[in-house]
């Protein structure tokens, strides 16, 4: 296995520069949780032009739902859920500086077009591991949604955080570089609003 | 001809709110084993490092007592109900949604559950979705499995044609995992229901997932072949661990499978993520 890299939070476009499909990362810093409804929400607080919840300028969002926190723990299991479910949101957000992205599976071609032009970076960490990635997580507050339960936003300290770069800013594709069948991009592309 | 029995809610409520929290908690021993030998089996270097943090993170869920994945799923429940038991102390349907509703509030589980419109969270994963047989006896088995989105998300139905047979059941099973991808969080476990009519094709093909994970079908030399065949075929896409490139992309095929009209050929495939769990308990 190649070395692997550690980096933090925020990201600058020389930190995403310097990153490429395939290179195992761990990351330092805070991170956003949100997935579906969040994201809706972020998207009609732009459309309506309200303040989005965090300032997005170099953050990283982790597409998802930890489970309640046990008493006198900081967070409950977390792990990454499908982030081609968020590709309607993404390329918005990236544009308005957002800059690094944690979830599993394919992000559609727009949001890869969106990865290279505003040097941002598409991380996977695995699914299916939530016991272990929690034990990355220091602190979580919540930062908006609360009324989502699961899916609302909250600002996760991370330490060490596991992940491998899937797509980065020069065009690099972790999935096409692994032949993935053709289907399984066309059905990320389907799944576009 | 068994003898009357009672079966009060109380226990009923007990038990699924155990099952449902060990079931998050833990993986069953034939998960674990097919996880074993997908490490021995893969050879991609990414691919082993997904297994190797998939088997370390099980032992870790385990002592922590800490959700295996963070998608503690809405809570499936196949009952079989003997048609000697008499239910006491309340309502049947009651007792297991009490069970549910208990064990994510108490066992810290997370609420997944929420309006399909208004997209407004249940707040206690409630409902369950309940299936029950009614068999002769008197006793009742409980089988929680909770089951996650990603994994649920790439499942799918399709009305064949008679003409299209084994090779078109095949190919639309092969196919429904290429589309899937990486989403499904792979190593898989597909399950896969041939006839009946289109609703049983996805019952049969979700309690084809309860089969411990690797037994050939019991009942059908011909559903053992074409199990072993899809398999081998699913494992040569490429997909691999989380997708990131390798030979393991399914632990198993389990399909079952009923007689369906002369006109159709209904196939189901019911996408089982590598955090298979579910827990089972006979009173």
């Amino acid at each position: 296995m190649e070395q692997v890299i550690t980096i933090k939070t925020p990201l600058t476009g020389d930190v995403c520069k310097s990153l490429h499909a395939g290179d195992r990362v761990f990351l330092t810093g805070a991170v956003y949780s949100a997935r579906d409804t969040a994201h809706h929400r972020m998207m009609e607080a732009i459309r309506e032009g309200n303040p989005l919840p965090f300032p997005l300028q170099g953050e990283t969002i982790f597409y998802a739902g930890p489970t309640p926190a046990r008493p006198g723990m900081p967070i409950g299991a977390i792990g990454p859920t499908t982030s081609s479910r968020m590709d309607p949101y993404t390329p918005e957000l990236l544009e308005r500086g957002l800059k690094g992205m944690i979830g599993k599976g394919m992000r559609s071609s727009a949001v890869r077009e969106a990865i290279n032009r505003y040097c941002g970076v598409y991380f996977g960490a695995v699914g299916g591991i939530a016991a272990l990635l929690t034990q990355c997580v220091q602190a979580a507050t919540w930062v908006a949604y609360q009324d989502l339960g699961p899916e609302g936003i909250m600002r996760l300290q991370v330490l060490n955080f596991p992940l491998i770069v899937i797509n980065d800013c020069h065009g690099g594709d972790l999935y096409r570089d692994r032949r993935l069948p053709d289907e399984a991009m066309a059905n990320n592309e389907r799944r576009l609003l | 001809m068994t003898e009357l029995r009672n079966i009060s809610c109380r226990e009923i409520i007990h038990t699924v709110k155990n099952l449902f929290i060990k079931a998050n908690t833990s993986l069953t021993d034939d998960v674990r084993a097919a996880l074993c030998r997908a490490r021995q089996d893969e050879t991609s270097p990414l691919g082993q490092y997904v297994l190797d943090q998939i088997l370390e993170n099980e032992v870790l869920a385990n002592r922590t007592q800490t959700p295996v994945c963070q998608d503690t799923g809405i809570a499936i429940v196949f009952l079989e109900l003997g048609q000697d038991v008499h239910i006491t102390g309340g309502n049947l349907y009651g007792a297991v949604s009490e069970g549910v509703r208990l064990a994510y509030a108490d066992g810290y589980l997370r609420k997944s559950l929420c309006d399909p419109l208004s997209r407004t969270n249940t707040t206690d994963n409630l409902p369950p979705v309940i299936y029950t047989d009614v068999v002769s006896g008197n006793h009742l088995k409980i089988v929680a499995m909770p089951k996650g989105g990603g994994s649920e998300n790439m499942s799918g139905t399709a009305m064949l044609l008679p003409a299209d047979g084994c090779e078109g059941i095949k190919k639309y099973i092969v196919d429904r995992v290429k589309t899937a991808g990486p989403n499904p969080c792979p190593p898989i476990i597909v399950g896969a229901g041939i006839g009946g009519t289109m609703e049983q094709a996805a019952l049969l093909a979700k309690k084809a997932l309860l089969r411990p994970v690797g037994l050939p079908n019991p009942n059908d030399e011909r559903l053992r072949r074409l199990e072993e065949e899809t398999l081998a075929e699913i494992n040569k896409t490429g997909i691999g661990p989380q997708g990131y490139g390798g030979c393991v992309t399914a632990l198993a095929v389990q399909i079952d499978m009923r007689p369906c009209h002369i006109a159709g050929l209904p196939v189901s495939v019911a996408i089982q993520c590598h955090a298979a769990r579910h827990q089972e308990a006979l009173l």
